[in-house]
């Protein structure tokens, strides 16, 4: 000891070696702590940079304006319009439309080329034809006039216009050439080919892998919502009714204990499990349709159901003793002072830990794979609110997943483009909880 | 959808019920409200629940059970010969259903007459031709004993709906007249109403026992099934995974295991120092405007949906990590091949439990008491010296039980190992090598054409079991040892 104090029995006012290398260690330990939330904010900031730079591109798709002459020797024969033999003509039958439209084109606006006319319309979506096709079947009495139509641009062209295609890029692409970007290039200057926003992405359907400029999350938008709401009609009132009893009407007992242990392990069980179960219960033994919804929503009410539980029952706990107390001095009955009075004053609370839950299901992605609701199923709109329940549909997520799965580029600035739609959805959903929560939470 | 109109009428009739039960209550009392024992609106109600409640419990039960006895008398009809050496009854009773399917869409097309359908015979009709033309394919011919099971399945499901509708029609019925004839203003209405409202509070909070039942049971029958076409000591002990539809697969879960473990590994390599210390520096350093602002962010982390980080790992840490160690990479070394790669799903998993493993320590490291920071003060010890020294050997059992909460978690990912670790099962130390998981492999075995009576497929159900269990384990455990630690100084 004696020889101990002697080593700090220096001066008063320089600090001791010992001291010093105890300050220095204690300003590194508080920068490790600094450095790890400095990484943790980095790491969400490179996140949110990432998907917002790639998938704002996603938001603009290149179109193609082009005047094209619906000749009559080609699409009706006979020329008496009926639409069974308009229908005959299969979307092969309109190729020749578009090849010569596009030669026009480029001729009328003299850029010099050496391309073959099935080249030139290589520059337009392979979708053309179809988009072509179905405006004919819809308008038949304008065979033989020239419509103005804006067709996609194929998704080497939209790349190029938007930078992730290149000349080097493209040297063992067999869907586009060097000269086919020149006239691209002339074609931009010319005005026909142009950058537009691309509403389509917002609201349309699922396209084959041929054609990702034509993809769209709308229709797996859709499936999501359907989800959203069995899950909103199913969860909300189970969970509360559930929190109700666990909270205020449950004795003590093993059983209790029992129903309690299983919601918290219930909340921590993997997303997969519940998927595995819809699989096993609701498709394989109830015969519920495949990719339904229905059976999606099903299968997010038993995941969410903890969730909300477990906030609802903060919510209730959260209200004061003496706000029952009050109510059955009155001469209220247990029930009545709890759905007449506690339950009003929780349900901001509720309402908060709802939309959590929902917000979690929402970007559920694994237990809906299970249960058929994959991406590329997310091709038709829904027409009634039955078929939006019970026709095959996917889900943002699961549509998402898909494109990121597909091995063409463009797909993956769909997949990104689609997460900024996923994230805007969550982000409102929490600001109006914390809103909600802000608002009309009382502390007592 | 006889049954979404079944659910309607029912409503319909409680309502009237209700109105119903309200006058009469009132007219017993001679329009005197004041002499009712309970509310008028519980007379009401009353009416309205006895009438819907058991029709609708009725109701539910009929439609769970309706499919498993019909399946019962039905695949009892269906003579052991006529499966074939490479099926199983689940494969026939599933082309029974697709034949039964297609004749009720014949018939709602209009395509024949429900006698029609009835006297179809395979001898005189090719049955699988003519469903063809209405776009049901049948992967073979139709043989007369499907049929003929496929025409009693039909008759069975029409009896059936029937008889359910007529079933609950008279519950309903009786439950409306029993509780309208007790409609009198000595009846005690209010306590009858919060008793049955009471029922159905229990019922909900038992729905919660019912989904680990179902999750338990559903797993577990597959699981059997599984081993009783594959071997137990394969899946357990074997060294090779290598589903093969034609059969002879090798399924073992250790390869998997394998895999799962390490990416876990990573993950928490990552997620707990940088966690730890987010959570030390936030509770015992931080001001209070830099708690308030970096907390909700770091917690934004964990609101992220895992498809997001799935996409992360896939198209920017994977490709950005084949730039360092792959091919013509930074680093000069060609130690990776493609972009899935343990490290890849590891460090993106990693990210996503900081704010798991942070939140869960800092609640943690605050409950320890201020006391036992003030004696380690004011003996001189420096404020790293206490938190190292003092603070967190006394929050360590809480911050183990939040490690291993967190590796349940690891465990239990799907999204960003589907897309981020890569499909092959192997035993590699090389954290740059593709690896698969338990997760993935589920996705992969249970997405697509499934044929539910193969190994392949079931083997799935034996994943997931061993999943839950190995979650369940970790969950208890942790929970275990936060209680315990909690009960030092409450």
């Amino acid at each position: 000891m004696s020889s101990d104090t002697s080593k700090h029995s220096g001066s008063l006012l320089a600090l001791s070696d010992r001291t010093k290398k105890r300050n220095a260690a204690e300003k590194r330990f508080r920068a490790y702590g600094f450095c790890a939330i400095l990484i943790g904010l980095a790491m969400l900031l490179v996140l949110v940079t990432t998907i917002i730079s790639r998938g704002t591109g996603a938001y603009q798709q290149t179109f193609v304006t082009l005047n094209v002459e619906l000749l009559e020797s080609k699409l009706d024969k006979k020329g008496n319009r009926d639409l069974a033999d308009i229908k005959k003509v299969t979307t092969f039958g309109y190729n020749p439309l578009i090849k010569t439209a596009m030669k026009t084109a480029v001729e009328e606006l003299g850029i010099a080329h050496n391309l073959k006319s099935k080249a030139l319309a290589g520059i337009l979506s392979k979708g053309a034809v179809g988009q072509l096709r179905a405006y004919v079947i819809e308008n038949p009495d304008m065979i033989g006039k020239t419509v103005e139509f804006r067709f996609l641009a194929q998704s080497r062209v939209d790349g190029y216009l938007k930078g992730r295609v290149s000349r080097d890029s493209i040297a063992n692409d067999k869907n586009i050439s060097a000269a086919q970007l020149d006239l691209v290039d002339a074609l931009v200057d010319a005005g026909v080919i142009a950058k537009t926003f691309n509403l389509d992405f917002i609201l349309g359907a699922d396209a084959s892998d041929q054609r990702p400029e034509a993809a769209g999350i709308g229709v797996s938008m859709l499936g999501s919502l359907s989800m959203m709401m069995v899950v909103l009609a199913l969860a909300l009132p189970i969970g509360v009714a559930a929190s109700i009893y666990l909270e205020e009407f449950a004795p003590r007992n093993w059983l209790t204990d029992i129903i309690e242990v299983n919601i918290s392990n219930l909340a921590a069980v993997p997303s997969i499990v519940f998927g595995i179960l819809g699989l096993a219960v609701f498709i394989n033994y109830m015969h519920l349709p495949t990719s339904a919804p229905l059976v999606g929503g099903l299968v997010l009410t038993l995941m969410t159901l903890p969730t909300i539980i477990i906030s609802t029952r903060a919510a209730l706990k959260a209200v004061p003793p003496s706000i029952r107390d009050a109510a059955l001095g009155v001469g209220a009955s247990k029930m009545q002072a709890v759905f007449h009075h506690v339950l009003p004053l929780a349900a901001p609370g509720i309402l908060t830990g709802t939309i959590i839950g929902l917000a979690q299901a929402l970007g559920e992605t694994a237990p809906l794979l299970l249960i058929g609701m994959v991406g590329f199923i997310a091709s038709n709109t829904p027409e009634t609110l039955a078929d939006g329940l019970l026709a095959p549909n996917s889900a943002m997520p699961a549509q998402i997943y898909e494109w990121a799965k597909r091995a063409d580029p463009a797909f993956y600035e769909r997949a990104w483009g689609g997460i900024i739609i996923l994230l805007l959805f969550l982000v409102t959903m929490n600001t109006v909880a914390v809103i909600l929560r802000r608002r009309f939470e009382r502390r007592w | 959808m006889p049954t979404f109109w079944l659910v309607v009428s029912l409503l319909a009739l409680s309502a009237a019920g209700y109105l119903l039960g309200r006058r009469r209550a009132v007219a017993s009392a001679g329009g005197n409200v004041k002499d009712l024992h309970s509310l008028p609106s519980y007379y009401g109600h009353n009416v309205a629940f006895t009438t819907l409640t058991p029709a609708l419990g009725l109701l539910a039960i009929w439609l769970l059970a309706q499919p498993m006895v019909i399946e019962n008398r039905v695949s009892d009809m269906i003579p052991a010969d006529v499966i074939p050496e490479s099926s199983s009854l689940s494969l026939i009773m599933s082309d029974v259903r697709r034949v039964a399917d297609g004749l009720e869409l014949a018939i709602s097309q209009g395509d024949m007459t429900q006698e029609e359908s009835n006297a179809l015979d395979t001898s005189t009709t090719d049955v699988r031709a003519m469903l063809g033309t209405m776009g049901v394919a049948l992967g073979s011919d139709v043989r007369p004993e499907i049929l003929n099971a496929a025409q009693a399945y039909r008759k069975l499901n029409a009896t059936g709906a029937t008889a359910m509708t007529v079933a609950v029609a008279i519950l309903a019925l009786a439950g409306l007249a029993w509780s309208y004839r007790q409609t009198h203003k000595d009846f005690r209405a209010r306590n009858v109403v919060e008793k049955g409202v009471l029922s159905l509070l229990i019922l909900a909070a038992s729905l919660a026992i019912l989904t680990t039942i179902g999750i338990v049971l559903s797993m577990f029958f597959e699981t059997i099934n599984f081993f009783g076409l594959h071997s137990f000591k394969d899946f357990f002990f074997g060294s090779t995974w290598a589903p093969n539809f034609r059969g002879d697969s090798e399924l073992s879960i250790l390869p998997l295991l394998w895999g799962t473990l390490f990416i876990s590994l990573i993950a928490l390599l990552v997620a707990v120092p940088v966690g730890l210390f987010a959570a030390v520096y936030l509770s015992e350093y931080a001001g209070a405007g830099v708690r308030s602002l970096a907390k909700p962010l770091l917690e934004i982390l964990a609101g992220i949906p895992t498809i997001v980080y799935g996409l992360f790992a896939l198209l920017t840490v994977g490709p950005l990590l084949i730039s360092m160690f792959g091919k013509g990479g930074s680093f000069g070394v060609e130690w990776m091949t493609g972009a899935t790669s343990v490290l890849t799903a590891g460090v993106v998993m990693g990210i996503m439990l900081i704010p798991f493993v942070s939140s869960l320590s800092d609640d943690i490291i605050n409950a320890v008491p201020q006391s036992l920071r003030d004696g380690s003060l004011g003996l001189g010890a420096t404020k790293s010296e206490t938190i190292r020294q003092v603070v967190l050997p006394a929050a360590l059992p809480g911050i183990v039980g939040a490690i291993l909460l967190a590796a349940s978690r690891a465990i239990g990912e799907t999204m960003i190992v589907v897309m981020g670790a890569g499909a092959i099962a192997k035993f590699s130390a090389n954290p740059l090598d593709s690896m698969t998981t338990i997760t993935t492999r589920i996705v992969s075995q249970l997405t697509g054409d499934t044929d539910f009576a193969s190994p392949e497929t079931l083997v799935a159900f034996a994943l997931g079991l061993s999943l839950f269990v190995l979650t369940l384990g970790l969950n208890v455990l942790a929970l275990y040892i936060v209680r315990k630690y909690r009960e030092q100084y409450d």
